[in-house]
Formats: structure tokens, sequence, C-alpha cells
């Protein structure tokens, strides 16, 4: 079965979209239009489908080369990168900081100039530093680059997976109530969540304390100019409120530093004001979704009922994480608007 | 006949020493000024070299209160004989240094290492800023009259605040007989913590750790309230927020004797300049985000806090602009914005960026040069105000500028090692022709033609 004649062209109030601009690299969900969303969501479904056949591979990337570097601890973003490029036949070559380079002082940008005259295609960067996929999108002019998380900057890989979640359980984004509870201030995954959700039209609230939220949308005035965000994001710190009538719930872990660094005064008073409980749940529309990135602190931010509950979609992000991850290599490699059996 | 003699004729010449604004000639010769008006022929000796610097400005020679000449120590990064190039070239006739070299300025034997290497490297007048504490670690005083005997002419731990409030104020209690300023990079670290750049929008935009204005604000209280009490003179380094102007006003209106600095880009570029578009407008970082040639201390900020310092800096509230030149090597900036070294280069264009507030009528020209000349002067001390004046008998240190000539900063044409700039491919308008240090012509643009020499048939 040929898997093109399924991915559709799109079709956004009729008009055909025009063939998008090819991307290079894929740094955050700010420079991604509404429509090229859309097509990566709807090359996602076709992926998806592979990856629901007996044997899980399609040559569409055979002969092309994928290095993950990361910088920083992860499992499910690494492995379901590597998967994504296997399925699709591409080489996929691990490296961490540990046991590299690095460890003898060779800088990033000296790393990635060694990868890319190694003749990689893409390379799929995680760093602890807010723009380090910049840096090597900046100096390297052969390979593509995909953020797998950097810092506190970004994450939109796992963004897409996060709107592709909600879409495939929900029909369409448009009007949804997008509730992002916890640790914003350091969340690169609440920042390209708010790009994402934001563009498909969707309404996204924060809440969670605010010494966890970034200072200027804390202010309505003051000496500090107001963010891109704020346009697109309410604040409301009280759980209770916020989390009326919403559609989505989405919980973000909370690293337990934060609480010797001084943004709270003790888990226990964390866990009481905002924690995602099954009696706040309760508050949100029927059948609410309940969404955790991960890696969870089942207990602290979520309750460990809800976490496995029968509105909890959080193994289902993961698969889709693959699907979206296969999508987007795939565009950035081939381009946009084919198959993946070619 | 007086071979050795330049006039430089028909130049609109600006001495706010001297509240002078007027067309006029120069005359200099053995390294002093002779004359400086209209002089008719009669004044004008035989022999002597003539530059027609008619369309141009001539006033003193400026004087940064601050810059990183990086020797010794980080001689990768600037040197004195480069850095005081880029000085000539900017328009600079006295750099002071600052202390944070490696081994930092805290004893005699370094302070004269510096003045052997500018005797013998510099084309212009260097005057080195010792250490408040012993090796800038803020412990223990450093021994600031040995320092001071040596040459000294302020005293700053600059890069590090002195951060302990009884070691500030006892600092501020002993320089008193010394009679030198002590200048405080003012950061309250507890509260700048990581922060790389202003906290805001495009801080929260990036991911990058903000760095609050009351990091500068809460410091600088606490040094004028030790200044107050100590009768100490205190030198506010590179201010950058908004509200830090009402404190020093504030402290002014009260007779302390505090002063000031503001740095050319806190006055003409903020943190939107982050996203690498030169401060155009971007609600998507881009590939060109993280521009690390604008992480400096303190951080760019938004556009009230620029509006903000030009009005303070225009009302005199600032005393001196400085130019916080901090030049890095490539290395120290092609890596991460966290990672990045603080700094910007800033000589060979602080005259462009401070026109740019000419030209849109927010200072005047002679209130800019005032504040590059005189202003740095009076923070120095009444000793020096020779080297911001074009009376007879003073050194003759001048700089003679086209405010209108447009230009391009290409860092590849930079005397400076350091070529870490976000002006890099920008357009300023205003440049220097030529400086003269005590009577030399320490550099030349090639705008810059001598006449023939001058005979009296001339006139």
């Amino acid at each position: 079965m040929s898997l093109s004649r399924t991915i559709e062209t799109p079709e956004i109030g009729g008009a055909l979209v025009p063939e998008p601009t090819p991307r290079k690299h894929v740094l955050d969900l700010d420079d991604f239009s509404r429509e090229e969303i859309v097509e990566v969501l709807d090359s996602t479904r076709s992926m998806k489908e592979v990856l629901g056949r007996d044997i899980k591979k399609v040559p569409a990337l055979r002969g092309k080369v994928v290095v993950t570097l990361f910088y920083e601890a992860s499992t499910r973003t690494r492995v379901s990168f590597e998967e994504a490029g296997k399925v699709l036949s591409a080489d996929v070559i691990n490296m961490s900081a540990s046991g590299s380079s690095t460890e003898k002082g060779e800088s990033l940008l000296n790393t990635g100039l060694t990868i890319q005259a190694m003749g990689v295609d893409t390379i799929v960067i995680r760093h602890p530093h807010s723009g380090a996929p910049h840096l090597l999108a900046q100096h390297l002019n052969k390979v593509s680059v995909i953020n797998a998380g950097d810092g506190l900057h970004a994450h939109p890989t796992q963004a897409l997976l996060d709107l592709y979640t909600v879409q495939d359980k929900l029909g369409s984004l448009e009007g949804l109530k997008i509730l992002i509870v916890g640790d914003v201030l350091h969340s690169r995954v609440a920042r390209s969540n708010i790009w994402g959700f934001a563009k498909m039209g969707a309404k996204v609230v924060l809440s969670g304390p605010a010494t966890l939220m970034p200072p200027d949308l804390m202010r309505s005035s003051g000496n500090l100019a107001r963010s891109p965000f704020a346009s697109l994001v309410e604040v409301e710190t009280d759980l209770d409120k916020a989390i009326e009538d919403a559609d989505v719930v989405m919980a973000l872990r909370l690293q337990q530093e934060r609480q010797h660094a001084g943004f709270l005064p003790s888990l226990r008073e964390y866990i009481r004001r905002w924690q995602v409980t099954d009696t706040r749940m309760e508050r949100a529309k029927p059948g609410a979704m309940v969404m955790h990135p991960g890696p969870m602190n089942e207990g602290i931010e979520i309750s460990n009922s809800l976490a496995h509950g029968g509105n909890s979609v959080i193994e289902e992000q993961v698969t889709n994480g693959v699907a979206v991850r296969m999508a987007l290599l795939y565009q950035l490699t081939i381009g946009p608007g084919q198959g993946p059996d070619g | 006949m007086e071979t050795d003699h330049i006039v430089i004729r028909h130049a609109r010449i600006i001495d706010p020493s001297r509240q002078l604004d007027r067309v006029g000639d120069l005359l200099m010769g053995r390294g002093e000024i002779i004359a400086a008006g209209r002089l008719g022929p009669d004044r004008i000796p035989d022999g002597c070299r003539v530059i027609d610097a008619t369309g141009l400005i001539l006033s003193p020679g400026f004087i940064d209160l601050h810059c990183h000449l990086r020797e010794p120590g980080f001689e990768y990064k600037e040197t004195i004989a480069a850095g005081s190039k880029a000085g000539a070239k900017g328009g600079f006739t006295t750099l002071c240094a600052m202390p944070n070299t490696d081994p930092p300025i805290d004893n005699a034997a370094v302070v004269e290492y510096i003045r052997q290497r500018a005797r013998e490297d510099s084309l212009i007048r260097i005057l080195p800023i010792g250490c408040v504490t012993k090796g800038r670690k803020g412990h223990e005083l450093a021994e600031m009259e040995e320092l001071a005997s040596a040459g000294v002419v302020a005293f700053s731990d600059d890069g590090d605040p002195v951060y302990d409030a009884n070691l500030m104020r006892l600092a501020l209690v002993y320089s008193l007989d010394l009679g030198l300023p002590i200048s405080n990079h003012c950061q309250d670290k507890s509260l700048s913590c990581n922060g790389v750049m202003a906290e805001g929008p495009v801080a929260t935009h990036l991911g990058l750790d903000g760095i609050p204005a009351a990091a500068e604000e809460a410091m600088i209280a606490r040094d004028i309230a030790l200044a107050e009490s100590t009768g100490g003179r205190l030198h506010v380094a590179h201010l950058s927020t908004a509200g830090s102007v009402p404190l020093l006003r504030e402290a002014k209106e009260r007779g302390l004797s505090v002063t000031a600095e503001v740095c050319p880009h806190h006055l003409t570029i903020t943190d939107q300049w982050a996203l690498g578009r030169k401060g155009e407008f971007a609600t998507a970082a881009g590939d060109l985000a993280y521009d690390t040639s604008t992480k400096v201390y303190p951080p760019l900020r938004s556009q009230r806090d620029v509006e903000t310092l030009i009005a303070a800096l225009a009302d005199g509230v600032i005393d001196c602009v400085a130019t916080d030149h901090a030049p890095h090597d490539l290395t120290s900036k092609q890596v991460t914005y966290q990672d990045a070294a603080f700094g910007i280069s800033v000589l060979e264009t602080a005259l462009g960026s401070m026109l740019q507030l000419v030209h849109s009528n927010k200072l005047s020209l002679g209130a800019m040069v005032d504040r590059l000349t005189t202003g740095p002067a009076k923070v120095l001390g009444e000793s020096y105000s020779d080297l911001a004046s074009l009376q007879p008998g003073t050194p003759a240190d001048v700089v003679l500028f086209d405010p209108d000539e447009e230009w391009t900063v290409d860092t590849s044409e930079f005397e400076s090692k350091g070529r870490n700039t976000p002006l890099e491919g920008t357009k300023l308008k205003g440049r220097v022709v030529g400086t003269f240090a005590s009577g030399n012509l320490v550099y030349q643009s090639p705008a810059l033609k001598f006449n023939d020499t001058f005979v009296k048939s001339d006139r």
C-alpha cells in the first residue's frame, strides 16, 4: 500500500494552501504558520499508521544520516527520535556529551562542525542552554537542526505531539481551553505549547505559583513591556478558578530543587495549591483530557490516580511522539507534502 | 618658522570647559594648545602645517572613564597597544583602564607595569584604575594609598561589585583623604543570580534567565546611603535602568558627592537586539536569535529605560558617557548565550552612537561633547581639568570629527582586537577625522588632508 494517497493536501477555508517554503530547521513553533502545523499533524497521522503495521519499516530515509546529540539526560525524546529515524530507515547515530570530545573540552560549535563534516543530514540536539540549537543553525550550512529541548526555551517536538494528541481525541483545537499548570518559568514545554496551541486557535491559561511564572506575565503594568506571550495567554494563579471548563489540563514537571532555590515554601504547600487531582478535575469540562510531558513526579504535580486514570493520555503522548518525530524528520529531509513510502 | 606647529582652520570649535561654540581656528605646537578662537593671520606662524576643517567639529579629545584594556593577563582579547589605537580612532585621548586584569591592579608593581606598557605602546594617555579590594575578592581593602601614589585615578572592583556593605563603607571612608572616587559596578548578585539578559519579554521568549532592574537599583540605593553617611566620593559605573535615575537625581539634590556614567549602548539599543535582527521587532526568534554580541553587563534594557537614560544624560543627572569597552576573542562569544562572555567592543563606535542622539534631537551637540570631555574630567577631579580643555597651555588633546559622515560598521577594520559588537553591519552617522594626543596626530582618517604650509601671503 502506498501511503502517499493518505496524505491529503491540507485545505483551509476551502482554499488550497500554497506549497510551503521548505523548512530547514525546527527550532521552536514561534516561526511555524498555522498551515505548516496542520501539515505536520496530517503527516503525523500517516506516520502513526506506519507504526501500527506488523513490520514497522519504510525505506523513506534510506541512506540518510541522523545524529542525536544529547547534552542532557532523556528517555522518551531520545528513544523516540531514534525509533522515528530507524522506522524510516535512516541511519541513526546517538551521541552524548559524556564519552565524547566534549569531555576533552571541545566546544559545542566545533562538535557540530565535526558532525557536519562527516556528511550527516540532520542533527537532533538537546542541550541545557537555551539557544544551543540556534548556535548550530547559525554556523552549520549543510545540516538541518531539530531542537529536542534547549534550556528553558523550547521543545517544539513535544508541543507538536501534544497538539496531535489533543486533536486526535477532540477533533479540533479551535476554541479549546488548554490549562497548563506548574513551573511555567522554567518550562520549555510550556513555552512551545503556548505558541502551538495559540496558533491553532485554542485559548491557553497558565496556573501555578507566581514565583514560577515569567515576571513579565505577572504584571499588567509597571516597567516591563509585555511579552509576546502576554497576548497569547491568561494567568490565573488560583488553580480552582483556572481549571473551570478546561478541555485539557496539562501538568508540568516540578523540579524538586525549586524548593531549595526559594521559589516554593514547601512541596506540601505546592501539592495543596497546585496538584492536579480528581477533585479539581471535576471543575473542568466533563471528560477533560489529562496530559503530562513526563517524566512525572506522581503525587506532586499530579495525583497517582489521575495519572493512570481514564482521562489520562500520557501514554498516547509517548506513542504520538514517535509519529510526530517521523513526520518532522521526513519533511526536513525529503520536503513537505509527500508520503513516507515515497 | 614654526614647522612643528599645526593650525586647524575654519572648524566649529566646541570647548565646554569655556562654554565656547564658534567657528574658528586652533593652533597647537610643542604638544600644547597655543590659541583657539578666531585667529588672524598675524597669530599663525609661517611654516605651520594647515588643516582646513570647514564643516568639521573640533573639541577636546574624549576621556573614557571605563574601559577594559585586558593587559596584563588577557592579551588575546586586547592589548594596551591595540586598545590605544582603537581609542585614538574613536576620538579618545585618555582611557582609564579597569583593574580586572590578571594579576589585577591591586599593587604598585602592576600599576607601574601598565604605565610602562603605556609609555612604550600607547599613542594616547592611559590612566589606571586600582582595585578597591585585594585581588578584587571583596574581603580586604587593597593598599589604596600605595595605589594612589603609584598613579591610579580611581578605585573599582569592576566586573564584581564591592558586595559587603561594610567593606564598601570602609572603602569610602578610607579613600576620603586620597581624594579619589570609588567606582562601583552596581549589581546585587543575589538578585541578578544567573541572569544573562534583562528581565522582560525577550528574556521570557528566549528562555534566558533575566536580570531584574532591582539588581542595579538596590545596589545604587545602598551605595548612596553609604556615600551620605561617610561623605565619600561615589561614582556609579554604567547605569542602565530607568529606576536608577531618580535615585541619582535625589542624591545630587541632597548635595552628595555622587557622580554617574552611562554607556553608548545603553543609550541606543535595547534587549530586542538579542533576537539578532538589529533591533527589528520579531515575533519569531528564528535562527538569528541569541546574538551573543548583545550580551553585556549591565544588560541591554527596554526602550523606556533608553529614553529615561537619554533624558538624564541631557539634563546632567548623569555626568558622563563611558564606553565600558570590553573586547573579547571570538571563542568567548561563539558559544551559547549562557556561556558567552559579557561585553561589547565600543571605542570605535562610541561617537557614531552618541551622534545618533544628536541627529535625533535628543541631545545637543554641545552637551554630547561635554559628557565625553568635561563630564568625565570632573569625575576624575580638578587636577585633570586640563585634559578636557582647549585653553592655551593645556595638552593638545584634540579630536576633529565629521558629524555627518555616514559609514557602515565593519569590525574587520577595527583597531581593537575585540570584534564583539552588535553594531556590526549597521549604519552610523558621524566619524572621527583626526585625533591629536599631546599634539601628535595619533589617528588620521583618509578624509584628513594637510594643505600646504602656511605663509602670510596665503591670507
